[in-house]
């Protein structure tokens, strides 16, 4: 379970999150909308640990991120986090950048990293790419190969920070499907997004984040259907 | 027709003088670049305000001109009592002198590799070791090649400069035998030509890695 109480960060003079508070059960596909500079971004990067907080906690399965004792390295391995750019390790190969982590963080023998790494690009339909360097492939295929490259350290959580918003239009698909297959299996996701269908599809519940605040949160029927916030309807209605 | 008085034995005499050439040059850029990557690293991890004394440090280096770096090198020292042997003190200086240039370098290379590339390795829970280890190093490496290897050929021929300190290496071995056998172009194209095969297969190796890295 994630927990997340009254988290303040700033940027300077800018607070980007304003006192959020969410909680998120274990299976439950939660995604967040909202538009540019609403914090959404930054509260995935503050839950892995990449960011600190000014204020409140987020816990993770009873460990408090932020704290000093805690072992941000550890914790990872759990929190599995892709990013809106694929971020391929640009000198391996597709099977050496999902066998890195497994190796050296979680001190797998080689044939066990590589077994996991074709099993993971195989199911993200990569397992015919495993000896390409990255810079040849599409920006869809290095996206689905940075998802099993996360996939690889068996996480318990999956962070997706809007993972096709820097592809072309017609490789969005491929990604989306990979998220959904991942969602039908039951894995636990926090998804920024600004895929509104997708969203609405593979969500148990929806968050709208307006300015470093959490708007609105609901089932993605009753977020979409019937919203309540006046800032969400016009961001639905612009959206649409 | 051709004729001249040089020997097999005074070619032996340049050949002495190349081996102390490539010894200089070997120590040097070795050390300077084990020196470089600490200090470009550290640069890279203090920011610009916390590393600005070993900024300053290496900008003396990179200011002064080789030629007085070892001179008041040796001054120092005799001063300091340190009883160093030319062939010291030359590898010391030139390895700061390298050292200083190389730490740019690396600076560079580091900054080079994105930080979103970083972030991605961090949160796959490597420690900033690994993360240095294994997709840092080998991504600057790729970027501060041609700039080392330009660095690395520029290190040998100055370290003809370490003649001032009373050291025979390639240069000094050429002027010996230009003054003995009063036969400067012939024996200054000896010189140059053992210079270029010197530093011919440096060149070569650069261009082969990159041939070999531009696969990814």
């Amino acid at each position: 379970m994630i927990e997340i109480e009254n988290v303040r960060k700033s940027f300077g003079q800018l607070e980007v999150l304003k006192g959020i508070n969410l909680t998120v059960q274990k299976g439950e596909v939660l995604t967040i909308i909202g538009g540019s500079g609403s914090g959404k971004s930054t509260l995935l990067t503050c839950i892995n640990g990449l960011e600190t907080i000014d204020a409140g906690r987020i816990v993770v399965d009873g460990t408090d991120v932020h704290a000093k004792a805690t072992d941000l390295n550890k914790l990872r391995r759990k929190l599995g986090i892709v990013f809106q750019q694929f971020n391929a390790f640009p000198h391996l190969t597709v099977l050496e950048n999902v066998m890195l982590a497994p190796v050296k963080v979680l001190g797998q023998s080689k044939a066990e990293a590589e077994a996991m790494a074709v099993k993971q690009l195989t199911h993200v339909g990569l397992g015919d790419k495993l000896k390409v360097y990255p810079s040849r492939m599409s920006g869809g295929q290095q996206q689905r190969m940075a998802i099993a490259r996360a996939l690889a350290m068996s996480p318990a959580y999956m962070l997706f920070d809007e993972v096709t918003s820097a592809l072309d239009p017609q490789l969005v698909g491929e990604v989306l499907d990979t998220l959904r297959m991942l969602a039908s299996e039951g894995m636990t996701m926090i998804c920024v997004t600004h895929e509104m269908k997708f969203a609405r599809e593979v969500s148990d519940r929806v968050a709208f984040f307006h300015k470093g605040v959490m708007a609105e949160i609901a089932p993605p029927e009753e977020l979409f259907g019937a919203p309540k916030n006046p800032e969400l309807q016009t961001f639905l209605a612009a959206t649409h | 027709m051709f004729d001249t008085a040089l020997t097999l034995a005074d070619l032996g005499f340049l050949a002495q003088g190349a081996l102390m050439t490539l010894a200089v040059t070997a120590v040097s850029v070795i050390a300077g670049t084990l020196l470089g990557v600490i200090f470009g690293v550290l640069r890279n991890q203090l920011g610009t305000y916390w590393s600005l004394p070993i900024t300053f440090l290496l900008d003396i280096f990179r200011s002064v001109p080789l030629l007085i770096q070892l001179v008041l090198g040796n001054a120092a020292q005799s001063i300091l009592k340190l009883g160093w042997a030319p062939f010291t003190t030359s590898c010391v200086v030139l390895s700061l002198y390298t050292a200083a240039y190389c730490t740019e370098i690396v600076r560079g290379g580091i900054s080079a590799v994105p930080t979103t590339t970083r972030r991605a390795a961090r949160s796959l829970g490597m420690t900033w070791w690994q993360d240095m280890r294994y997709i840092v190093a080998p991504l600057a490496t790729r970027v501060s090649l041609p700039a080392w290897i330009g660095l690395t050929l520029g290190v040998m021929k100055d370290s003809a400069l370490v003649l001032w300190l009373g050291l025979i290496e390639l240069l000094r071995a050429s002027q010996i035998l230009v003054t003995r056998l009063q036969e400067p172009l012939f024996i200054l194209l000896i010189c140059g030509a053992i210079y270029f095969i010197i530093s011919f297969p440096i060149a070569r190796l650069g261009g082969y890695l990159e041939r070999r890295w531009s696969n990814d």
